[in-house]
């Protein structure tokens, strides 16, 4: 319960920081806000011209993009002491957590709430309740049940990733670039229907980084549609869980790098 | 602003060229930076390819563009992205942060060619490096055409190289704005935005829609990609070669006219915090 507490006080601070940078924080957010706005363009355009992709219409893809992204920017503004701790390794700042009696990931993830992700949040939140209105879906408590833990879940799934990528920089001391590919690629793959991969790609993203199971399985128990790859239905409803399970799974491995830990001595 | 001790020591196109060179020869040693790159822009052609794939499966109304064409516009963006002007020098807004930005006022050099210089190695070596592996493993495995004749590719190349000045142009009107705006994060996200949809980068732009192409193509942005790669993939027919090339040179003269002009209002309201 301490744990809690201490990580809201940790936000608490991280937010009344962020707050004397007024005019920083609200061109920061109103940029992202329209860059990823730009990119929802992109998609509307390609919708425009071909009118559908495997018998999916926009409102459908929409309700696809806007879980995803919103999951994401949660995760993007949560978990950023994470996402910059290569420097730390490199630095020796990590020393400093270390010697405190508290968790790790709990000091990092207290590290920062990156406020200006609500650009990205706030656009996927209008394209998510334009999808929900649009695409005739029958909606009911436990499907609206079902949305939000298909974010939450999603929302653990990056999380884990990131954690992960966190993970490796004990061994090869910089942060690799490379794991970025694995999270902003799955980010613009989730915002398709799988069945439009080829099966070595969709098998990735159920099995190795499930991002299909926090996005593309839930919301076709959402919109009650058929699953071309045969997956039952019980499956679409529990699928959010992976998510949870996957950050669960990245935090054991990121306690073992911690143990593998030696500090650079800078 | 040139001292006549300096002038005579090292005549100033020498000066740029040396900048140019030596920033050049600097970026080409991030070679592992640029491997993450190549692999990143590998991994995001083969996702394009395939929504686009997708999309184009779906439809069986005719197109503005063939599949095959949307191939390797996609390939060329993907080896071509960092050339984009999508971000700001760091060094430079380091120097308008810290002040430093004076040291560069008192080189004897024309501060707007210095920074050009800057951008223009900034937007070549880092492209060089990974669009040579990203062309040849994307010929190889992943459907990226040869120009559709040799008068195409001669008229790519061109293209490209002009392409890369006004990017720079791009780039250092972005260089510029850092002394209003400092930070240079919100107005470069801005930039990038329109830089990213209006080149061709998230879609090829005869997909958008047909009302939208004259604003298109009122834009600047559509020199960075569109064109050349439109003329590589031959969807541009040589009697148009001449009139894209010759806009695709009036947008570069035109933005760096506005830089330098931009700039000089900078100087003359320039303060410079001690310290």
């Amino acid at each position: 319960m301490t744990a809690i507490k201490l990580y809201f006080r940790y936000i608490a601070i991280s937010v009344r920081s962020q707050m004397e940078y007024r005019a920083s924080f609200l061109m920061n957010s109103l940029g992202q806000f329209l860059m990823t706005g730009i990119e929802f363009l992109g998609l509307w355009a390609l919708f425009d011209r071909f009118g559908s992709v495997h018998g999916w219409r926009l409102p459908e893809v929409a309700l696809l993009y806007g879980m995803v992204n919103v999951a994401f920017s949660i995760t993007d503004a949560a978990a950023r002491g994470f996402d910059t701790f290569g420097n730390m390794i490199k630095s020796g700042d990590f020393d400093r957590l270390l010697l405190r009696p508290r968790s790790t990931a709990l000091q990092l993830a207290g590290q920062e709430l990156t406020l200006r992700r609500i650009g990205r949040f706030i656009q996927g939140l209008i394209i998510l309740i334009w999808a929900a209105a649009e695409a005739g879906i029958n909606w009911s408590p436990a499907k609206i049940f079902l949305a939000l833990a298909a974010i939450f879940g999603g929302s653990c799934l990056f999380f884990g990733l990131i954690v992960l990528q966190a993970t490796l920089s004990f061994w090869t001391t910089e942060s690799l670039e490379i794991m970025n590919t694995v999270t902003y690629g799955g980010l613009e793959t989730a915002q398709y229907p799988l069945a439009i991969y080829r099966p070595w790609f969709r098998t990735i993203f159920i099995f190795v980084i499930p991002l299909a199971c926090v996005n593309y399985f839930p919301a076709l128990a959402i919109l009650e549609r058929a699953d071309p790859l045969g997956m039952p239905v019980f499956w679409q409803w529990l699928s959010p869980a992976i998510g949870i399970l996957f950050l669960m799974i990245a935090l054991q491995i990121w306690q073992l790098g911690v143990r593998h830990y030696r500090s650079t001595g800078s | 602003m040139v001292l006549p001790f300096y002038k005579d020591a090292l005549s100033p196109m020498t000066a740029y060229w040396a900048i140019l060179s030596a920033r050049f020869r600097m970026l080409l040693q991030y070679r592992a930076a640029a491997f993450a790159g190549f692999v990143t822009q590998l991994f995001w052609g083969v996702i394009r390819v395939m929504i686009f794939s997708a999309f184009y499966r779906s439809s069986n109304a005719p197109q503005p563009m063939t599949y095959e064409e949307v191939q390797t516009y996609i390939w060329l963006g993907q080896a071509m992205l960092v050339m984009l002007p999508w971000n700001v020098d760091p060094e430079i807004r380091q120097m308008v942060r810290t002040g430093g930005v004076a040291y560069e006022l008192l080189r004897p050099l024309d501060l707007y060619l210095l920074w050009f210089s800057r951008a223009l190695a900034w937007r070549t070596a880092p492209t060089l490096l990974r669009a040579i592996p990203l062309f040849t493993v994307a010929w190889l495995f992943f459907g990226l055409q040869f120009p559709a004749t040799w008068i195409a590719a001669a008229a790519w190349m061109f293209a490209t190289l002009l392409a890369i000045l006004l990017s720079s142009a791009i780039s250092t009107l972005l260089s510029i704005s850092l002394l209003w705006t400092i930070s240079g994060e919100g107005i470069a996200n801005l930039i990038f935005a329109s830089v990213v949809v209006f080149s061709g980068m998230v879609i090829p732009l005869p997909l958008f829609p047909d009302w939208l192409q004259p604003a298109i193509k009122l834009l600047p942005f559509r020199g960075l990609c569109d064109v050349p790669f439109r003329i590589y993939a031959g969807h541009i027919p040589p009697s148009e070669y001449l009139h894209e090339l010759l806009l695709q040179s009036a947008w570069t003269v035109g933005l760096i006219i506005l830089g330098r002009w931009v700039l000089s209002r900078g100087m003359r309201r320039l303060v410079v915090q001690g310290g």
